[in-house]
């Protein structure tokens, strides 16, 4: 089956710096091929931009695989673009008609503030995990795999939170620039867990503290994380983050 | 670790919206009941007025519940100037709202302000004709403060109060079927199962109560004709 190539605009927002004041710039794109994933597509722009003597779009990417969370980018007004459960490496160019005009901005969140270009600072993500999204435990040797039964829904839902790749297309999507999703998903995938118990308590707290700390806006429950998010991430994780930190925080 | 109060924290803001919010969502299952009644009987709604009036019991409600909107609006304020804040300057060129996402849950500031200005007209209405008047010992020329049938009656044969209560319906229609479900997910009450069932419940909640608000405002209306 013979395949059409499209012919784009792109609309892309170019910041020099954290501290510059950024703007659109719009640039043509011819020949792009349909099966080409978003990021290839930013690779042919870029290669087109280095031949005119021009600075190239600087935007995250990683693994291309759909597993590293690097890649961002609000795409039409949507993180990860118009496709679901899917990140930016994963978007195919077959997802847009030729002819359309595309626009490129970067996560926008007062906790993710603009480095370059499409590139965002996402170290408070790090942060966060430093203040708790960890289990204390002493390395000794291997333990036996069937040492710790596990109930198989505890350990799906365990896994389904463990999917979590900390892209922050969460934060990015949400109207208040909140890292609840991110967040609780970080809390579930331990506190399911008979290793995590241990801490869930303490965890919550301080987790909840840091995120506080560093200004990520307040869950309004809209649910637009979990549309947005490429894993698929439920806010139900966010319940049940809700419910860890308050029953920690009675029993203090 | 420090431990700070659980009202400086995120959720511990949050946990109280929920609870003063559920909290309304009884009164107004309580008001709208009785309400209804003036559809059936002026007169035992008049009774059920009389035995509210100005006395104690009911002074104490209207003190909490005067208490619980202060604290609802207040933390409502704080916590939508806050999510202002964490959006950041700069806003997004183009924005699409995902099918899943309910248009009341992105608008629940917008709506508490209609609601909050329809409850002031509301309380000019009826309020302080009525249980105010009766502390004052003024008495209203539309009628006794305990007779509640003289002045939905007087306000509700006027079409432009009819339309501006329905808008008003409309809005608290709109604020609780995404307040109900979200305030148990704030308390942690919900899990996959409840999920649904629990967005369900508000739809239905919520209809249930402004269909009966709505319905004494039209029979009014129909009766002054």
């Amino acid at each position: 089956m013979e395949v059409q190539n499209l012919n784009l605009t792109l609309k892309v927002w170019r910041q020099k710096g954290p501290k510059e004041q950024g703007h659109f710039e719009t640039y043509s794109l011819q020949n792009i091929s349909p099966n080409s994933s978003f990021l290839e597509m930013m690779d042919v722009l870029n290669e087109q931009l280095i031949n005119e003597g021009k600075e190239p779009v600087a935007f995250d990417h990683d693994c291309r695989e759909g597993i590293c969370g690097m890649c961002s980018m609000y795409i039409n007004g949507e993180a990860h673009g118009p496709d679901d459960h899917v990140t930016t490496c994963q978007l195919h160019m077959r997802k847009f008609k030729d002819g359309d005009t595309i626009t490129v901005e970067p996560w926008r969140s007062a906790g993710f503030p603009v480095i370059k270009d499409l590139i965002v600072d996402r170290s408070a993500f790090d942060k966060i995990m430093q203040a708790g999204g960890f289990v204390s435990v002493n390395t000794g040797g291997v333990p036996d795999g069937n040492a710790i039964p596990i109930p198989k829904p505890n350990a799906d839902e365990a896994m389904d939170a463990a999917s979590c790749i900390g892209c922050g297309a969460c934060v990015a999507t949400c109207k208040n620039g909140s890292a609840m999703l991110f967040v609780s998903a970080k809390v579930s995938q331990l506190a399911l867990l008979p290793q995590g118990k241990v801490e869930a308590a303490r965890r919550a707290k301080a987790m909840v503290a840091k995120m506080d700390e560093l200004g990520f806006g307040n869950c309004t429950n809209t649910g637009a994380c979990e549309a947005e998010c490429p894993k698929g991430v439920s806010i139900t994780n966010i319940a049940r983050l809700n419910r860890e930190f308050l029953c920690a925080k009675f029993a203090d | 670790m420090s431990n700070p109060c659980l009202l400086s924290s995120s959720i511990g803001k949050k946990f109280l919206m929920s609870i003063t919010g559920l909290f309304f969502v009884l009164f107004l299952a309580f008001h709208a009941t009785m309400n209804a009644v003036h559809i059936f009987s002026p007169e035992d709604y008049n009774a059920i007025c009389k035995f509210l009036g100005a006395n104690w019991y009911a002074l104490v409600g209207t003190a909490v519940i005067a208490l619980g909107f202060i604290i609802h609006i207040a933390y409502a304020t704080i916590l939508t100037i806050q999510n202002r804040k964490a959006r950041g300057t700069d806003r997004y060129d183009s924005e699409v709202r995902p099918a899943s996402v309910e248009w009341a849950s992105k608008n629940m500031f917008a709506l508490g302000v209609i609601v909050f200005l329809g409850l002031g007209l509301h309380l000019y209405m009826f309020w302080s004709k009525m249980q105010l008047a009766e502390i004052m010992g003024t008495v209203d020329a539309i009628g006794a403060p305990a007779d509640g049938s003289a002045f939905i009656m007087y306000w509700f044969s006027k079409p432009w109060v009819v339309v501006v209560y329905m808008v008003w319906l409309v809005a608290i229609w709109f604020h609780l079927t995404h307040g109900f479900w979200s305030a148990f997910q704030t308390m942690g009450w919900n899990n996959k199962t409840w999920m649904s069932r629990l967005r369900c419940l508000s739809d239905i909640i919520a209809t249930i109560i402004c269909v009966a608000f709505a319905a004494v405002v039209i029979a009014a209306f129909c009766m002054s004709l």
